[in-house]
């Protein structure tokens, strides 16, 4: 009697919650055989490769993971930039690509903070012309009240209303992140993706930007998707956590809690590397990540793995719950799932 | 403390005394007059704007009909009357000088804007289709870069025919290539950039993307190239005039008059010299001038320099 109720509310939990909701993402890309320029057979390099991943409605996530194991690629299907390969991503319930190409709504409701701010603006435009342009795009407010509103965004990511008269060449980096976000938040959109947003400056105005997200996020409600190398900024900024390794998330759960208590041999290394907060991740591990063209035979961490046991290298292990809030793809997690 | 405050107190007033050389010049550099700062740049345009107003005011500046013949003053040498002297048919060679800048701009002016216009379509559409479409058309400029402008100008003379009309358009035919390949490759250069992609995540339609952020951004090197290649413009076109195969007899042209006076160099010097100078001021002019708006407004350059 009890067992029914309980498993299903913790499979679909309120349909319509997830903003965000991958099954089974798969993305190859074909490319050229590495060393063989001059051939027309392709291979296929999975940059993802089974992901589950659920983001709620006023949530924010943090995806860390290293150099090349798929985040911005994450990022980009998320976005409806990429068609995944394989699997379905769902945006409330919708195929992504099928609700980019309805209409306006996805692209004003989603908005993106690039990790490039600079190249990201149009270098001769001037900062009041970049945040009207989605003002005006997306008819956020009438014509006349367009000056107002473009210096009500920058007094909201803290820059001086003459900075409007700026060209992006004349403002600091941090300047420039902060136009960025302004210029994401114009369209009011509620949910807010972030490639390395921060990262490339220096601590006090990483502090400062961190705090400008964070307030951000709780007063405007938005949904975060944030991308970082650093695993300070996930626990101070996100409540959730996505750890990538070669194009699969490898654990989810409460930031706190995983970091906490890693369960996958992968995060307990990712932690153990960064003891000190906020500093960018180093190496975390001995050995190379493998080629996504190569992956390891069985579980793909089993190369470099500490725990790893015969079985992990015959079966791949796909991310499963662990405890209620939690998920890991691992035969022998760590920690012992919290009842 | 103390130690670390009384150097900083003596620096202090230091750069206050002298603003005019101290910190304020590179703090204000962008809004200093580029006039002041680039005394050849200033030099070169008021020169090429006394040639642009010689041009347009040359029935008034110009002493004489430029393609008036006269027996009584043939091939003298420069005098009061005459202060560039006179040719072999007794025309005034400082009227001719007036009148062949008009020509010269005109036909300078109006080849480059259909090398640049028709540089731009084909530019355009090269960088933006990719696939067949681009890889025909680039191996069409391919084919005309191959050759030199002049060479390339020459060849549409002989389908054209001669006269001013006929070099315009032969000289503008023969820049559209190297026109369009830089196009190109400013197109191929902002297509990529994170917002070209940031407009397209905004889902504004790809036509308003290359209205509103791709051309801007290609047209301003385009400008500058079109200030540059004016005077190249220039150059093949009094090379046809030389060769014969450019404007045709009376006109006050500066390489038809160079030809002219070529038979008479040894004893007339004067007949080729005036003309030749003319040309060569213009020609270093432009190119100064041009130059100074490339360095000055080109972001790359500016990060250079
Ligand atoms: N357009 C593409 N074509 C071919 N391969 C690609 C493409 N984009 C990404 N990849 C490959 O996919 C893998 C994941 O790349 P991705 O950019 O998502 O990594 P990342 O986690 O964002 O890394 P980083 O932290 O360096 O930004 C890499 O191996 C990369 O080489
Ligand atoms: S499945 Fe095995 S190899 Fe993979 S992470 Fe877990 S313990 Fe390591
Ligand atoms: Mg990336």
């Amino acid at each position: 009697m009890n067992a029914l109720p309980e498993p299903k509310a913790q499979t679909a939990p309120t349909p319509g919650a997830a903003v965000f909701e991958l099954i089974e993402v798969e993305k190859t890309f074909q490319i050229r055989p590495p060393g063989r320029r001059f051939t027309r057979e392709t291979v296929g390099l999975k940059a993802l490769d089974g992901v589950r991943l659920r983001v709620d409605k006023g949530t924010s996530l943090a995806l860390v993971g290293e150099s090349g194991s798929g985040k911005s690629t994450l990022l980009r299907v998320l976005l409806g930039l990429d068609a995944p390969t394989g699997g379905r991503a769902l945006y409330h319930g919708r195929p992504i690509r099928e609700a980019r190409a309805i209409g306006r709504d996805f692209a004003r409701d989603v908005a993106m903070v690039y990790q490039d701010a600079r190249g990201s603006l149009d270098p001769r435009m001037t900062i009041e012309a970049l945040i009207a342009e989605p003002l005006r795009h997306f008819n956020i407010v009438p014509k006349d009240q367009i000056k107002s509103r473009v210096a009500e965004l920058l007094n909201r990511v803290g820059l001086p209303t003459d900075a409007a008269r700026r060209y992006p060449a004349g403002l600091s980096g941090g300047q420039v992140r902060r136009v960025a976000i302004a210029r994401a938040l114009a369209s009011e959109p509620s949910v807010l993706v972030a490639d390395e947003a921060v990262s490339g400056l220096d601590v006090s105005t990483q502090a400062q930007l961190l705090t400008l997200l964070r307030r951000l996020q709780k007063d405007m409600g938005l949904t975060l998707v944030f991308i970082t190398h650093d695993l300070g900024v996930a626990s101070y900024l996100c409540e959730e956590i996505a750890i990538m390794y070669l194009g699969r998330i490898v654990e989810t759960g409460p930031t706190d809690a995983v970091l906490n208590a890693p369960a996958h041999p992968y995060a307990a290394a990712l932690r153990a590397a960064a003891p000190r907060f906020f500093e960018p991740m180093p190496d975390p591990l001995p050995g190379e990540i493998p080629s996504p063209l190569d992956l390891p035979k069985g579980c793909r961490f089993s190369t470099r793995c500490p725990a790893a046991q015969p079985d992990c290298q015959t079966r791949d292990p796909q991310l499963g719950r662990f405890g209620p809030a939690r998920a890991v793809a691992c035969f022998h997690p760590l920690a012992s799932p919290e009842t | 403390m103390t130690a670390q405050a009384s150097p900083l107190a003596t620096k202090a007033p230091a750069p206050a005394t002298n603003p005019p050389a101290g910190p304020p010049k590179s703090k204000r550099r962008g809004r200093r007059s580029i006039f002041v700062r680039r005394p050849f740049f200033t030099v070169s345009l008021i020169v090429a704007l006394a040639y642009l107003l010689a041009a347009i005011f040359a029935p008034y500046v110009a002493p004489y009909d430029p393609v008036l013949q006269s027996y009584d003053a043939m091939m003298q040498p420069p005098t009061a009357a005459h202060p560039m002297g006179t040719d072999s048919y007794g025309q005034d060679i400082l009227s001719r000088t007036i009148f062949g800048a008009r020509f010269a701009l005109i036909i300078g002016f109006f080849s480059v804007i259909i090398g640049a216009v028709g540089g731009l379509v084909i530019g355009l559409a090269a960088g933006l289709s990719g696939g067949w479409v681009e890889w025909g058309l680039m191996r069409l400029i391919d084919s005309i870069l191959a050759l030199p402008s002049l060479i390339l100008a020459v060849a549409f003379i002989a389908i054209l025919g001669q006269g001013v009309d006929k070099v315009v358009i032969a000289v503008g035919l023969s820049m559209i290539g190297p026109f369009s390949r830089t196009v190109r490759a400013d197109v191929m250069r902002v297509r990529v950039q994170g917002f070209v992609e940031a407009a397209r995540l905004m889902s504004i339609p790809s036509l308003q993307v290359v209205w509103r952020h791709v051309l801007p951004n290609v047209i301003f090197p385009l400008a500058v190239q079109v200030t540059i290649r004016i005077s190249e413009a220039i150059l093949v076109s009094s090379s046809l005039s030389f060769l014969g195969i450019g404007v045709t007899p009376p006109t006050p042209d500066w390489g038809l008059m160079i030809a002219e006076g070529r038979d008479f160099v040894s004893f007339a010097p004067w007949m080729s010299a005036m003309p030749g100078f003319a040309l060569a001021l213009l020609l270093i002019a432009l190119s100064i001038v041009g130059d100074g708006i490339r360095e000055e407004f080109d972001p790359k350059g500016r990060r250079g320099a």
